[in-house]
C-alpha cells in the first residue's frame, strides 16, 4: 500500500495543459499541407505522380489536394523541386464537409461546432461508440490514447461507451472493409437519433492506402451521414482532440483560430 | 539459405509430394518452425507449393517445393502447424487439402483465381463468421458469441466460446473482417503504393513489417542499406517493443482492476510513441523506414533527447511495473491463469513473446539476425511458467533489455548516410526475410517474375501462428479470464487478416 502511495507521488501530475496551451509536438511533425501552385514549374505533374493515393490533382496550373486521401508521407514534398507542396506542424485538420477537405491555396475551413439542439443535447456530454472497420489500429491507438491520464479526455465530457445503445455517436476508423460492412451498419442503426458520427484517418474518410481495393465496401458516407471528419495516416491524438472540441464548442476562442 | 538472403527459383528443391511430405516433416521435427508457405500458379493449371521452414539452432531457412493439383493430401493431421496455411491456400486458389480436419475460410474473400470457391456448393463467398463452428453437446453446455465489434476501441473479431457454467472448454476464433487484400495487391508490384502497405498491414507494427521488406527488396536488389540507416532501424524496431510491451503491461494491469499501472503505463506508452515521433515525425514511425534506408537522420541534439526522455520514460516503466510485481492480488490473478505448455507452445509454432514465455528460446534476432542484430545482440528473455505472469515478466524483461541496447546503439552510432539507391530486381529469384517485432517473427517472402517485380509476395504476421494459442491457453478457464488471456497476447487481427 505504501509502495502504491509512493509511486502515485512519483508519476506526478502528467495531463497535459491542453487546450489552455498549444501542443507540444515534435519538430519533424507533418501537419497541415501548403499549397502553392505559383510555385509550381511548367508541366510539371511529379507530386501527382508520386502520390500513393492519388491525393494531387492538378488542373490547368492549379494544384489541389485531397486531404481526406493523404497518408501524410510527403512523398509529394520531397519530390517537389520548388516547394509548392509542403507540411507545415499545424494539427488542426477536422472539417465538417467532405469537400472542405480539397485544399487549395486557401486557408482549411475547419470544423463549426454542431448547431442549436445537437450542442444542447451533446456540448457538455457526447458518449461515443468506436467501430474499426478495417483499420490498422494506428487510428484505434491513437483514439484510445485519449482515454489516458496524458488527454484525459473524460474532463471535456467525451467518453466511448461499450454498447450503440448508450452511445450519442459513432466514431469510426479503417477503410470499411466488405467483411465490416454489415457490423458497422448494424452498429449504426442501433444508435438512438440523433446521432453524430465522426470518420477518423484517411482510411474512414476515402480508403486511405486501400482505396479501389475490391476488398473495400468504400466510404462509408454513402449510407452514413459523417458530421466530423479528421484526416490523418493515423491523425495525431491531438488532431482528433481538437475535432472533437471544435464539434463540441469547446475550445476557448483564442485557441479556436 | 539465411535470413535476408536471395536463391534463385531453380534452386529451391522440387520434389515428389511424398519426397516433399517426409522432407518437411523431417525439418519440423527436433523442434523446426513453418516460416511461410505459399503457393504460386503454374501455366499448367497445376500449383507450385513453396514451404520455408526455419531451424533456429542452425540460424537457416530450409525452403522446400513440389507441384500439387487442385487437390492434395492434407499434411495438418501430421504437424498442426499446417492448419490455417493450408485453410488460407484453399481460400486463395481453391486448393483442397484432403482430410484436413478443419477446413473453413480464413478470411473470407473470393478466391485470387478464377476458380470456384471450396467452401460452398453454389461459389458464393461465405458470409464472414458465418460458418459451423465446433460445438460442445450436453446438459447445461452453453455457447457465448463475442464479436465482431467489441466493447473496446478494439479491432473485430469473432470469438465462440462453449462453456460449461463459468468454464470455457473450447473457444474457436473466426476473423477475416480486417481483411482489405493487401497480399493481392501486392503481385505485380513494387509500386509507389507498396511500402504504405507494409506500414499499414499491422498499423501498430508499422517499423516491423516496414524493415522485414526492406531488407526483402534490398536483398533482390542486391544492396544494402548503410550501417547507420541499420542502425536507426534496429532502435525504431526497439522503440516499437518498448511502447507496446509498456502499454501491455499497463492493459494486463486494467484487466484485472489495477488502476495505478494501467494509468501510469497508458501514458508511458505514449512518451514512447513520441520518441518514435522525434525521429521522424510520426508516433507510429511511418516514413522512418524505406528501402534503402531511412527517411530521416538524426543529429546530435536528437540523440541526447532522445537519450535523456528514454531514460526518464525507462525509470518511471520501472516503477509503475514494480508495483505489479509486489501487489498479491495482481499475482493472484496473473499466476497460473492462461497456461500454455511448452510441448504445445513447440507443436504449434507458437512464435515471439508467447513462445519465449513457455521457455523456448525464439527470437530471430538471436536466431538467424539481420540487419544491425548481426553485430549487436540482445539476450533472449524467456520464463517457463506459460501463464499471463509469464507474458507479462517476459515484456518486462524485453523492455529492460531493449532499453539498454537502444542506448548503446546511441552512443555508438555509425557515421555516413542513410540511404542507397535501389537497383533493379533480380528475376526469377526468392527472398525470405524475418523480423523479430515486438509480436514476434514477421516473415516477409517473394518470388520475382522474369522481369523482376513480384510473382507473388508473402506476408506472415506472427498473429497468424499465435492466435491458435490463445484458443487453447483458454480451456478450462473462466470465461471472464478471457479479456486478460487475450491481452497477454495481445494479436493482431489487421497482421492476421492483412
Amino acid at each position: 500500500m505504501l509502495k502504491i502511495i509512493a509511486a502515485r507521488f512519483r508519476q506526478g501530475f502528467r495531463t497535459a495543459p491542453y487546450p489552455k496551451t498549444a501542443p507540444s509536438l515534435p519538430d519533424r511533425f507533418r501537419g497541415k499541407p501548403i499549397i502553392d501552385s505559383s510555385r509550381c514549374p511548367d508541366d510539371c505533374r511529379r507530386c501527382v505522380e508520386a502520390c500513393p493515393t492519388e491525393a494531387l490533382r492538378k488542373t490547368g496550373d492549379s494544384l489541389q489536394m485531397d486531404l481526406g486521401r493523404c497518408l501524410f508521407c510527403a512523398d509529394c514534398e520531397k519530390i517537389c523541386p520548388s516547394h509548392a507542396v509542403s507540411f507545415s506542424k499545424d494539427h488542426r485538420l477536422a472539417v465538417r464537409s467532405r469537400k472542405d477537405l480539397i485544399l487549395t491555396g486557401e486557408p482549411l475551413r475547419l470544423a463549426d461546432a454542431l448547431d442549436g439542439k445537437m450542442r444542447r443535447l451533446f456540448g457538455r456530454s457526447l458518449k461515443l461508440r468506436q467501430v474499426s472497420a478495417g483499420g490498422c489500429n494506428a487510428c484505434e491507438a491513437d483514439v484510445n490514447v485519449l482515454n489516458t491520464l496524458v488527454f484525459d479526455l473524460g474532463r471535456f465530457g467525451i467518453q466511448f461507451v461499450a454498447s450503440p445503445r448508450h452511445a450519442d455517436g459513432l466514431l469510426i476508423t479503417g477503410p470499411v472493409t466488405q467483411n465490416m460492412d454489415l457490423a458497422l451498419r448494424k452498429t449504426f442503426e442501433a444508435l438512438p437519433s440523433p446521432a453524430v458520427v465522426i470518420a477518423v484517418g484517411s482510411c474512414a474518410i476515402s480508403g486511405g492506402p486501400f482505396i479501389g481495393h475490391p476488398e473495400i465496401a468504400g466510404c462509408p458516407e454513402k449510407n452514413i451521414p459523417i458530421d466530423l471528419f479528421i484526416p490523418g495516416c493515423p491523425p495525431h491524438p491531438y488532431t482528433i482532440l481538437d475535432g472533437l472540441l471544435r464539434l463540441l464548442d469547446r475550445l476557448e476562442s483564442s485557441s479556436k483560430k | 539459405m539465411r535470413n535476408g538472403e536471395t536463391i534463385s527459383i531453380g534452386s529451391i528443391p522440387s520434389l515428389s509430394f511424398n519426397e516433399f511430405r517426409h522432407e518437411v516433416l523431417s525439418d519440423l521435427q527436433p523442434g523446426g518452425r513453418l516460416a511461410t508457405i505459399f503457393s504460386l500458379p503454374l501455366p499448367n493449371g497445376r500449383h507450385r507449393l513453396v514451404v520455408v521452414s526455419l531451424d533456429g539452432k542452425e540460424g537457416v531457412l530450409r525452403p522446400c517445393s513440389t507441384e500439387i493439383s487442385q487437390r492434395y493430401p492434407s499434411l495438418t493431421a501430421d504437424s498442426p502447424q499446417f492448419h490455417l496455411f493450408e485453410r488460407e491456400l484453399a481460400e486463395q486458389w481453391g486448393l483442397h487439402p484432403v482430410n484436413h480436419p478443419w477446413l473453413k475460410p480464413v478470411r473470407f474473400h473470393p478466391p485470387y483465381a478464377p476458380v470456384p470457391t471450396i467452401f460452398s456448393e453454389d461459389g458464393a463467398v461465405p458470409i464472414p463468421g458465418r460458418m459451423p463452428f465446433f460445438q460442445v453437446h450436453g446438459e447445461e453446455i452453453h455457447e457465448v458469441a463475442v464479436g465482431p465489434v467489441h466493447a473496446g476501441i478494439i479491432e473485430p473479431g469473432h470469438f465462440r466460446f462453449q462453456c460449461h457454467g463459468e468454464k470455457v472448454l473450447h473457444l474457436e476464433i473466426s476473423l477475416g473482417y480486417q481483411h482489405r487484400g493487401i497480399e493481392r495487391r501486392l503481385t505485380g508490384g513494387p509500386d509507389r503504393r507498396t511500402i504504405h502497405y507494409m506500414e499499414t498491414a499491422a498499423g501498430d507494427t508499422t517499423v516491423g513489417h516496414a524493415t522485414a521488406h526492406c531488407e526483402l527488396v534490398e536483398s533482390l536488389a542486391g544492396v544494402e542499406a548503410p550501417l547507420r540507416a541499420q542502425a536507426l532501424r534496429a532502435v525504431a524496431l526497439e522503440l516499437e517493443r518498448l511502447a507496446n510491451h509498456t502499454g501491455d503491461l499497463g492493459a494486463l494491469a486494467g484487466d484485472v482492476g489495477f488502476l495505478p499501472t494501467a494509468s501510469y503505463c497508458g501514458r508511458l506508452r505514449g512518451d514512447f510513441l513520441n520518441l518514435t515521433a522525434l525521429l521522424c515525425g510520426n508516433r507510429f514511425g511511418r516514413g522512418l523506414v524505406i528501402p534503402g534506408g531511412t527517411g530521416f537522420d538524426v543529429d546530435a541534439a536528437i540523440v541526447s533527447e532522445l537519450m535523456d526522455r528514454l531514460n526518464r520514460t525507462l525509470a518511471d516503466v520501472k516503477n509503475a511495473v514494480d508495483l505489479l510485481w509486489s501487489t498479491p492480488s495482481v499475482m493472484g490473478r496473473f499466476e497460473d491463469t492462461g497456461t500454455l505448455t511448452r510441448d504445445h507452445a513447440r507443436r504449434l509454432g507458437l512464435v515471439g513473446v508467447a513462445a519465449r514465455a513457455c521457455g523456448l528460446e525464439r527470437d530471430v534476432r538471436f536466431e538467424c539476425p539481420s540487419g544491425l542484430f548481426r553485430f549487436a545482440h540482445i539476450p533472449v528473455s524467456t520464463y517457463s511458467s506459460g501463464d499471463v505472469f509469464a507474458r507479462a515478466h517476459v515484456r518486462w524483461l524485453e523492455i529492460e533489455r531493449s532499453a539498454r541496447f537502444i542506448r548503446e546503439q546511441l552512443q555508438s552510432l555509425p557515421e555516413g548516410p542513410v540511404q542507397v539507391p535501389l537497383t533493379p530486381f533480380k528475376s526469377n529469384t526468392l527472398a525470405v526475410s524475418l523480423i523479430e517485432g515486438w509480436r514476434g517473427e514477421i516473415c516477409h517472402s517473394a518470388m520475382t517474375d522474369d522481369q523482376g517485380r513480384f510473382a507473388r509476395y508473402k506476408i506472415v504476421d506472427p498473429s497468424f501462428h499465435n492466435w491458435t494459442g490463445l484458443a487453447l491457453a483458454m480451456r478450462n478457464q473462466q470465461i471472464s479470464d478471457f479479456p486478460l488471456c487475450n491481452k497477454s497476447f495481445n494479436l493482431s487481427y489487421c497482421g492476421h487478416d492483412l
